[in-house]
Parts: C-alpha cells; sequence; structure tokens
C-alpha cells in the first residue's frame, strides 16, 4: 500500500525521531524531520505537508505557539506528542487547533491509527461528505434525516444531545476538547461549565452505550475532552 | 583534693567572661578621691596620647569647670554637640547617647559617670548610658569620684556628714578593664580649691567648704586608694588563678541578708554586700513579712521595697517570705538555700523590751547552729534624718506603692464602733445571766465577745474591746457594783488576766487573719501561675500561646498586654493578628528592639526609659531570646512590688518557655521528616534498582538478540522477543508514571483541578486505558444511575482507579472477576472495588497504604509498592478517606470515600 502523504516530523529527541522515522517509511510517508519549532514552522510553509507530528517540548519555543503559528495560514492536521506532565500544554494545544494527542510513550499502532484518521477526515471534509451517513457497528447517525439508530432501533435524543453528537460525528475520530464542544453545541458564554457538557455526555452514552461505564463510542479523554470513535478495534492499545 | 589543675567549669567561665570583654568595649575609670584632684585633665592626657597612636577619639562629654588647663586638652579633639534638655526653664546640656552610638568613636570620653540624666532621658543615671556604649562596642574613658561609690556611700556620708545622693553601683566599677588612680595629697589639693582652680558650685557652698576639711580629705584619699588596692589584689588573685597557682575550686559561701523594716536596712544591706565581696560569696536579702509587718504604714513597706531594690542592684537575689515566726522562717529558708551565713541588724529593742519580746537575734543565734551569725551595728542617727530628704520623697513618690493597709479613716471608725456594739452586746448578755450564773462565766461571755471582735476587724478594735469589756465587767457586775473600785482585791487578778487573755486572745486571732490573708495572696498568686502553665502546657501553635500568654498577664497583672516576636532577622515586629482585647497596640517597637537585643527589662519602673508608660519585659528561654512582652499596666504601683515582680518573671520565663517548646517542637518535626525522607529515598533507590533494572535486563536481552540475530530467527521468534520487550516497556512506564505521581503529590505541587463530574465518566476513562492489560478478568460496573456529582479532579481520581484495578488484576489469578461499585452514604460517596482473589493478609489492611509497603506474598508482580501510596494521597487531597478489608465470600475490597457537597444548578431542557 503506498500512501504518497507527506508527514513534517517536529522533535528535539533523535531518538523517537529514529523510531517514527523508521516506522513511517515503513508505512509509504514521506518524511521531513525537523528539530526546532522554527524549523517545523519553516519545513512546513516549504513542503506543503499533509500532517504534521509535533513534540511539544521543543527547546527553541513552545509547541502551542508552534500550533498557532501553522494554523495562521495552514489547516493541516497537527498530531501533538506530549509528556505525561504536560496535560495543561496538552488542552491548549488543542485548543490552539491541533487535531490529536498522543502521550509518550505510544505504540505504533496507535500512533498509525492517529494518523489514518486525521488524514481520513481532511480527504472527507475536502469531499463534502458531511451531510452524509455516519456508522460505526450498530450505531448509525443519519444527518439528512436527523435520524439516530442502534442496532436498527431509533433512538430519541433532545436537541442539545443531537447537537452534540453531531458535532463529535463531524469530527468523528478527532479529540474534541470541553472548550470547543462548549463552545460550538451551547455558545461561547458556556465555555466555563464543563458540567453541562458532563451531564449530557452521560445521558447520551445512556441511550447509545450498551454499558455506560465502558463506552464503545463515545470515548473519554480524560483531563481534555472526548471523542467520537471511528473504528471500535481501530484505536487500541496495540502495537 | 590535692590537683593543681584548675577547676574546667572556672576556667570556661573565664574563657566566656574574656569572650563577653572581647565583644564589649573597654572602659577606663579614672577614680578620684575627690572633685579637683585632676581626673578630667588626666583623662584628656590620655585621650591624646591615644589619639597620637592613630585612634578615633571623641569626646562625648568632657566637664572642665571653666578650668584653662582643662579647657586648653579639650582643643584638637573631636567635641560631640551636647543634647539640649529644656527643664523648668533652664536649658540641661546632656550627653547625648544616640548621637555617639551613630557616630560609633574607637574611644569616647565620658565624664562624671555618677551624674544623674534629665527627666525624659533613656536611661536615668549616665553610667547606663555608658554600658550601652560598652555594649555596642565602644571603648569609654570616664571619671569618678569615691564618695559616688554605692557601697561607700553610707561610710562617706558619716565622714563627711554630707549625704551623697548621685551613686555609681559597684559592679560598674568592678566591670571597669582599667581603674586610673589620680591621686593628689590633701595639702596640695587645699592649696589648689585656695587658688580657686578647684570649682565650687555656689548652691553647695557651704557643704563643700565643710567637705573640703583636712580630715575629710584624708580619710577620702584613703578610701580611694584602698578601694584600688583591693582591685590591685582581686587582679592579682585573678592572675594567680589564671596560672594554677592554687586551686581554684573553692567552697562557695552564701550570705543571708535578714533586712526589716527600720531605717537600718540599707545599711545593713550595704554592710552585707561588702562582707559578700570580701568572701566572694553569693548572698541573698530576705524580707519576712509577717502579721505585724503586714500593718506598716505606706512608706514604711516602700522603705523595704527601696531596700530590697538597692540589694538587687548590688547584686543580691532578693526573697521576699511569708510567715508567722518570723526566725523560723529565717532558718528554714536559710536551711534550703545552704546559706553560710545569717547576716541581721542589731536588735532595736534593748533591756527589758528585749527580754520581753524576744529578740530576732537571740532567736536565730539559738536555732541556728550550724551556721554562723552577723550582727551590724546601727548607721548613725543623721543618716536615718538624711532620709527625711525630698530626694527621698520624690522617690517613693516614684515607686507609687498602694498597700491594702492604707484603708479609709471612716471604715477604722466603723470598724471600733463595732467593737463597741459587739462589748455592749457582750455586757447585754452578761446582764441577763447575772442572776444566774456565777462571775467567771460572765468574763467566759466578754472573751467571745473579744474573740468576735478580734476574728472580724482586726487587732485595734479587739484590743479596745478588751479594754472595754474589763472595764464593764468591774463597773457592772464586780462588787460594788457601778463604781470603778472592787471590795475584793483578788479582783485585781482577775482583771489583770482577763484582759492579758483578751489581748493575747485578740493578737492570735488577728494574726491568724492576717496569715489566712497572705496563704489567700500567695494561693492567687500559686493559682493564677498554675492556670496559665496549665492552659499553656495544653497548647499548639505560637498563636494560641500568644493568645493564652497576652490573655492571663492582662487579667493578672491588671495590664493590657502585647507579645511581640521578632522575624527570621531578629526583627522586632507588630503582630499581623487581631489580639484579644486586652492586647495594647502601639508599643514602641524600637525599645522593644532594644530589650530583644540587650535582654533586660526597659519601660516604667526599670533603668531604662523609666518615664515611659509601658513596661517591656524579654521573654527568655534557655536557648535564646523569644521575644518582648510589653505591659500597659493599669496600676503601674502594683507591679512594683517584689512578688508580684517575681510573679511577672515567672510569668514570661513560662511564656518563654511555650515559645520555646513550640520552636522546638517544628524542628522535631522537621528533624523527623528529614529522617523520613531519608527512609524514602532508601526505599525509593531500592525500588528503582530492582524494579527498573529487572524491565531493563528483559528488555536488553531482548532487543539485543533480535538486533544481532534477527535474520536467523524465525518469524514467532521474533514476534515473541517484541512483545517480551514492550511488555516490559510498558511495566516499566507504568512504574515511571506512578513514581512521577508519587514526587509530585510528595512535593506538594499538584493543585487539584475539580470540576463537577460523573463517577461514571472516571471510570470509563480508566477502564479504557487499561483495557489491553484487563482482558484476562472481567470487569462489571454497577454504578447507580442516580448518582450524584462529584467535584473532584478527574485525571487523579481516574489514577486512583487505575492503581485499584491494576492491583485487583495483579494479584488474583486469571479469569476471577472485578467489580466496581458506588453508594451514597450520608454526605459522602463510597466507591468499592473488589475481586475474588485470596484477599489482604490479616493485619495488613492498614499497611498496604505506605510506602514502598509489598505484601510479603508477592512474588515478581512488579511494582513498587507505591500504587495504593498514590491513591491515599489523591483521595486524602480530595477530603475523602481510602481503607481496605476482605469480603466475606473472599476477595479483597477496596473502599474509597468522596465528600459530597451541593452540585451547581444546571438549565433543564425541554425534550
Amino acid at each position: 500500500m503506498s500512501n504518497a502523504a507527506t508527514i513534517i516530523l517536529v522533535e528535539d529527541e533523535a531518538q523517537i525521531r529514529r523510531f517514527l522515522r523508521t516506522t513511517l517509511a515503513a508505512e509509504g510517508y514521506h518524511i521531513f524531520e525537523a528539530e526546532t519549532g522554527k524549523q517545523g514552522l519553516l519545513e512546513t510553509a516549504t513542503r506543503k505537508p499533509d500532517l504534521i507530528i509535533l513534540d511539544l517540548g521543543l527547546p527553541d519555543m513552545d509547541g502551542v505557539e508552534v500550533v498557532k503559528g501553522v494554523r495562521a495560514w495552514s489547516a493541516v492536521p497537527v498530531i501533538i506528542l506530549s509528556a505525561r506532565s504536560q496535560e495543561s500544554d496538552k488542552v491548549a494545544a488543542l485548543d490552539a487547533g491541533a487535531d490529536d494527542y498522543l502521550v509518550k510513550p505510544f505504540g505504533a499502532g496507535e500512533l498509525l491509527a492517529r494518523i489514518r484518521v486525521a488524514l481520513r477526515h481532511v480527504s472527507s471534509a475536502a469531499g463534502g461528505e458531511e451531510e452524509g451517513v455516519f456508522a460505526v457497528d450498530e450505531l448509525k447517525v443519519d444527518m439528512t434525516h436527523r435520524r439516530v439508530t442502534v442496532s436498527g432501533a431509533e433512538v430519541h435524543l433532545t436537541p442539545i444531545e443531537y447537537r452534540l453528537l453531531t458535532v463529535l460525528v463531524k469530527h468523528a475520530g478527532k479529540v474534541l476538547t470541553h472548550q470547543l464542544l462548549l463552545k460550538e453545541v451551547w455558545g461561547p458564554n458556556y465555555v466555563e461549565r464543563a458540567h453541562y457538557l458532563r451531564i449530557y455526555m452521560g445521558t447520551l452514552r445512556h441511550k447509545l452505550e450498551k454499558d455506560p461505564a465502558r463506552p464503545r463510542f463515545l470515548l473519554t479523554e480524560v483531563g481534555v475532552g472526548y471523542r467520537l470513535t471511528v473504528t471500535c478495534a481501530s484505536i487500541q492499545d496495540d502495537f | 583534693m590535692n590537683d593543681q589543675r584548675p577547676d574546667p567549669d572556672a576556667l570556661l567561665e573565664k574563657v566566656q567572661r574574656a569572650e563577653a570583654q572581647r565583644r564589649r568595649g573597654r572602659l577606663k575609670i579614672f577614680f578620684g578621691a575627690s572633685a579637683g584632684v585632676g581626673k578630667t585633665f588626666g583623662m584628656l592626657l590620655a585621650a591624646h596620647e591615644r589619639r597620637a597612636e592613630g585612634l578615633d577619639v571623641v569626646a562625648g562629654y568632657v566637664e572642665t569647670h571653666k578650668r584653662a588647663e582643662t579647657e586648653q586638652l579639650l582643643e584638637g579633639l573631636e567635641i560631640l554637640p551636647p543634647r539640649l534638655v529644656d527643664y523648668r526653664n533652664t536649658t540641661l546640656r546632656e550627653f547625648d547617647l544616640d548621637a555617639a552610638l551613630k557616630r560609633h568613636p574607637a574611644l569616647i570620653l565620658v565624664d562624671e559617670l555618677a551624674h544623674t540624666n534629665a527627666p525624659g532621658s533613656r536611661h536615668p543615671k549616665r553610667w547606663q548610658d555608658v554600658e550601652e556604649l560598652l555594649d555596642a562596642g565602644i571603648d569609654v574613658y570616664t571619671a569618678i569620684n569615691v564618695q559616688h561609690i554605692e557601697s561607700l556611700n553610707d561610710v562617706i556620708s558619716q565622714i563627711t556628714g554630707i549625704p551623697v545622693w548621685e551613686t555609681v553601683p559597684d559592679a560598674v566599677l568592678e566591670g571597669a578593664n582599667e581603674i586610673e588612680l589620680i591621686d593628689l595629697p590633701p595639702d596640695e589639693l587645699l592649696q589648689r580649691l585656695q587658688e580657686g582652680k578647684v570649682y565650687l558650685p555656689q548652691q553647695a557652698e557651704r557643704a563643700a567648704q565643710n567637705f573640703f576639711r583636712k580630715g575629710n580629705l584624708i580619710a577620702l584619699r584613703e578610701l580611694a586608694l584602698r578601694r584600688t588596692a583591693d582591685r590591685v589584689d582581686a587582679q592579682m588573685r585573678d592572675y594567680r588563678e589564671d596560672n594554677a597557682i592554687k586551686d581554684v575550686w573553692q567552697v562557695k559561701e552564701r550570705l543571708l541578708v535578714c533586712i526589716g523594716p527600720g531605717g537600718s536596712a540599707e545599711n545593713l544591706v550595704r554592710a552585707a554586700y561588702r562582707l559578700a565581696q570580701s568572701l566572694k560569696a553569693e548572698w541573698i536579702v530576705v524580707y519576712v513579712e509577717t502579721a505585724k509587718l503586714q500593718k506598716l504604714s505606706k512608706e514604711q513597706r516602700d522603705a523595704v521595697l527601696r531596700t530590697l531594690k538597692l540589694a538587687e542592684e548590688l547584686g543580691a537575689e532578693t526573697v521576699t517570705l511569708g510567715g508567722y515566726q518570723l526566725a523560723d522562717e529565717v532558718i528554714a529558708y536559710a536551711r534550703t538555700r545552704n546559706a553560710s551565713r545569717i547576716v541581721l541588724g542589731k536588735p532595736t529593742y534593748s533591756g527589758w523590751k528585749r527580754w520581753l519580746h524576744g529578740s530576732l537575734v537571740d532567736t536565730i543565734v539559738r536555732q541556728a547552729n550550724e551556721i554562723d551569725i552577723h550582727v551590724v551595728g546601727k548607721e548613725s542617727d543623721f543618716l536615718a534624718q538624711a532620709k527625711e530628704n525630698p530626694y527621698f520623697s520624690r522617690s517613693r513618690l516614684y515607686l507609687g506603692l498602694a498597700t491594702e493597709e492604707q484603708r479609709p479613716l471612716f471604715k477604722w471608725r466603723a470598724e471600733y464602733l463595732w467593737a463597741i456594739v459587739a462589748t455592749a452586746i457582750s455586757t447585754a448578755v452578761a446582764w441577763a445571766m447575772f442572776d444566774h450564773v456565777d462571775l467567771a462565766n460572765l468574763i467566759m461571755v466578754y472573751l467571745l465577745g473579744v474573740v468576735v471582735v478580734a476574728a472580724r476587724y482586726g487587732r485595734g478594735p479587739s484590743v479596745l474591746s478588751s479594754i472595754l469589756s474589763v472595764v464593764l465587767f468591774d463597773v457592772l457586775f464586780v462588787p460594788p457594783r457601778f463604781s470603778f473600785a472592787v471590795s475584793d482585791t483578788q479582783y485585781l487578778i482577775t482583771f489583770a488576766v482577763m484582759l492579758l487573755v483578751a489581748l493575747v486572745i485578740s493578737s492570735m486571732t488577728a494574726s491568724t487573719r492576717h496569715q489566712a490573708r497572705i496563704a489567700g495572696h500567695r494561693e492567687r498568686r500559686i493559682a493564677s501561675l498554675y492556670a496559665l502553665s496549665r492552659e499553656l502546657a495544653a497548647t499548639r501553635g505560637e498563636e494560641n500561646i500568644l493568645r493564652i500568654a497576652v490573655k492571663h498577664v492582662a487579667e493578672v497583672f491588671e495590664a493590657q498586654a502585647v507579645v511581640l516576636l521578632p522575624d527570621e532577622t531578629g526583627r522586632i515586629s507588630h503582630p499581623n493578628g487581631e489580639g484579644t482585647a486586652q492586647s495594647c497596640h502601639g508599643s514602641d517597637l524600637s525599645v522593644a528592639q532594644w530589650v530583644y537585643d540587650h535582654g533586660q527589662m526597659a519601660g516604667q519602673g526599670t533603668d531604662t526609659l523609666p518615664g515611659g508608660e509601658m513596661v517591656y519585659l524579654p521573654l527568655l528561654a534557655p536557648s535564646g531570646m523569644r521575644g518582648v512582652l510589653v505591659l500597659l499596666p493599669l496600676n503601674p504601683a502594683r507591679l512594683a512590688l517584689p512578688e508580684q515582680q517575681r510573679l511577672l518573671e515567672t510569668f514570661t520565663s513560662q511564656i518563654a518557655l511555650a515559645l520555646e517548646r513550640v520552636k522546638l517542637a517544628g524542628e522535631a518535626h522537621n528533624a523527623q521528616l528529614k529522617i523520613e525522607t531519608e527512609q524514602l529515598r532508601n526505599a525509593l533507590l531500592s525500588a528503582i534498582s530492582h524494579d527498573l533494572r529487572t524491565p531493563l535486563a528483559a528488555i536488553v536481552g531482548a532487543s539485543s538478540s533480535l538486533a544481532r540475530d534477527g535474520d536467523r530467527l524465525d518469524i514467532a521468534a521474533r514476534r515473541e522477543l517484541s512483545q517480551a520487550i514492550y511488555d516490559e516497556a510498558t511495566r516499566m512506564s507504568g512504574l515511571a508514571n506512578n513514581l512521577l505521581d508519587m514526587a509530585r503529590l510528595q512535593a506538594g505541587a499538584v493543585v487539584l483541578n475539580r470540576q463537577w463530574q460523573p463517577l461514571e465518566e472516571v471510570v470509563g476513562g480508566a477502564l479504557a486505558g487499561l483495557s489491553a492489560r484487563m482482558d484476562k478478568h472481567p470487569v462489571s460496573a454497577r454504578l447507580p444511575s442516580d448518582l450524584p456529582l462529584v467535584e473532584i479532579d478527574s485525571l487523579l481520581i481516574e489514577r486512583v482507579f487505575a492503581n485499584l484495578l491494576e492491583n485487583a488484576v495483579k494479584y488474583t489469578p486469571p479469569g476471577t472477576a472485578i467489580e466496581i461499585s458506588a453508594a451514597t452514604e450520608e454526605s459522602e460517596l463510597v466507591v468499592t472495588v473488589s475481586d475474588r482473589g485470596h484477599g489482604i493478609p490479616p493485619g495488613e489492611e492498614e499497611r498496604i497504604f505506605e510506602k514502598f509497603h509489598r505484601v510479603a506474598s508477592e512474588g515478581n508482580q512488579g511494582g513498587a509498592g507505591l500504587g495504593l501510596t498514590i491513591c491515599r494521597a489523591i483521595v486524602e487531597a480530595h477530603g475523602g478517606r481510602i481503607w481496605a478489608d476482605n469480603l466475606p465470600s473472599g476477595g479483597a475490597a477496596f473502599h474509597f470515600a468522596l465528600p459530597l457537597s451541593e452540585p451547581p444548578m444546571i438549565e433543564q431542557e425541554e425534550s
């Protein structure tokens, strides 16, 4: 399988770059490496990449600033690599426009799955398919007819629940921060009321999931936000 | 003991003294027999020599008395401008202590050491200014005449007939590093006087004329020479001790001086001081306050206080004892303190009076067999008269002592009136009984009346009642009735005995009453002290100690109080807290700082700034100064009472001790923490060395064989090795996470990011994170759908679930179920994670939460024993608790409870 996609890897640690280079090259991606944030921005401007993998802990500048710099002129997907002690930076980077994140250490399988989701999202957004039908396993969301079914049985959702679900569907596979969801569903005045989101997410799960405590579709990214899975088995902790 | 080596304690003391000396400035005193011998002149000459040697010399205060030759010598010296003080329409020139301290020369000249400063100065006496200069490390040259020395004061007054009021404590002289005697034969001095070279103040001319008689001058010169010789002798002895010429060790003598209210007490104290000096002995001055002495006039009590103060200034320890029998108290106290000698004044009674009353001296001589008794003679009459001098009335006013004996006059009258009434009642009763009983029984009725009066109104009224009773008994009942005459002379004996018995009873009853009152006072003092120490002992924390201290001091001493504490740099600052109603703010911080630095009292009634309204007491604990107690007494006179002062001292030391205790407790706590940190580090090191090395060994091994023999291995083997590397690395990653969490929680760096969360979501997050490792254990989450939101940091609580679940996986055989359940209980949300394993070994339920603790049976399960510790830290940070037990049906259950509160409102959506 030949992926012609171009990926820019911004990472200062040589060992991580080595691992990523090998893994990604084996998958057929074109890799360009950058060691610093500035170099990363430069590469992004010149190489016109399809995806950026960005480490948050760069020697020369804050990873969040790099995300903002890229977003100033490009919608290219950005996947963030972060360490465990960088929780708040991670959320800030996502709020700044990054698309997804991975916490070090991560497996190759996980990374490749995220890359696939990010790239597919770009193509689907470009293809204008968002008015179509979203389906994962037994969950089906028909955006045109505003119909949600689980194993064929229609589920009745309140307007807010539906709006929440459509935002998740629109960005399926991508992690959405609390802030973004609150803004999209309730409006900018509700950004501080994360408990609204949690309660509605709870009711939505009770309506859509078999075991709400172990959700299969509406996944929680603790401390960050939520993600609607695209393929149930693909984003697994597997290498 | 024939050892020729010096006693180490004595040597240590000497070294310490030498060290204190090094820090202090050096004091040189130019010492003369009288005015005009040339002390100032000599001092200036010496100053010029020092200046020629290149020393920084300043003339702080020099009195030239307009003598030309002296004034000439002042030229070329830097002169410190005097401080001008307006006092009663005149301007006084005073030595400017603050300017001198600020200028801080190497050597300063301060003339007339015995000078009394103008009112409002920091210290009442110039020698105290000098002490402060010395403390500041400035060398001082000063001058003094022999008649100004405290202990020689009375002797000189006797010789010259002129009382001297300005005195300097002997300790100042003894503390001087050098004394230079300026000697001039009397004839030459008289000649200088005639030539007008010696200044004579106009107002004192007559006295001075008296003073400068040849006989006086010879006596003064002898005293000055002898005093100097004594000092040289002492230096010689010191030298010999230094050089171990003779044994340093010697028996410490202790003198006990017993003073009474008489005018000769001061004389006695001075004599005792000289004796103590010559014996190199400690001395204690005791005043026994018997019932009789309680009734002294205010003036007499003042005199006693003054004497005690004098004794303290001369270096004695003073004690006020309460008791009934003077002699018994003194001897008992002498024995408890191991006094080797008792010093007493000559008995004031003589002849038959002495035989009748018994003399203290006689009793003590008789009873104190093992103790030497010194009896000191009375002072001359003119000194006693001189005590009526205005200076003393001033000082009396200054001490301003009000005693309880000061009763208003009308009360006196009322008491005597009651005595008469009581006697009248006795008479009425006797009258009624007269026809039925014997005369002897009537006497009993009268005696009863006397006892009642004595018990209620004290001695005076009871004496009146006694006399009245005898008279009335004679007139009304003894035949012939209604006349003073008596038919039978036997009745005269009856009267005499009756009067005597009545007087003895009244005296004894009154004494008992006083005794009871003294005991009452003492008990109150002890009770107040007890209350303070009990409360202080029961309290923790500096704030509380200060609050208790201020409260008690305010109550017991009728004063507003505040405790000022130093900051880290030793600067006294105002307390931040509100304080109590009794706190006094506005206390002078600079004075408090002075007290803190010098460890001495200041303010009202002390030697430093006596003009102020407040009293500043140092809080001195064994290991150093702890702060300053500031008092604003409502009744300053009360504080001047020796027993009150002693009580106050005890209070301050109690408070200081309590403050010290807090500090030491803090230090001990820190030390404990340090030990624990050390233990933690050791455990950490062993954990890291074991738990990181084991997976590393596997990774290194597997990866090296992959790297070297990868080509020769088949697919299955390669996959096997890769899987091993992945598993071990994941395990290390988990351990690293736990260590990181622990370090952050331990350092207190974790700020809870609390948000309202449904528990379900947190459980879901934790299960999702662990899904790969939990595939061999069916997990069920039984969460009621009506669980309220909890305000938690979801990331941290997820760590709790993750650790509990990981433990459950680790310690139970594959295939056994794990269950998560939750329920609300009162104001808590209790979450339980239970398994179906072997359970927790008995007795380990609490210990498993300890850092690096691992259940003994644990084999190669990995993990550093941190998981549960982290859980506990997180749950406790949330205000909750965590515990573990075994299920009756087998398996372990871990519970944690999180406090519930009112969740935020949410706008309901119509659906």
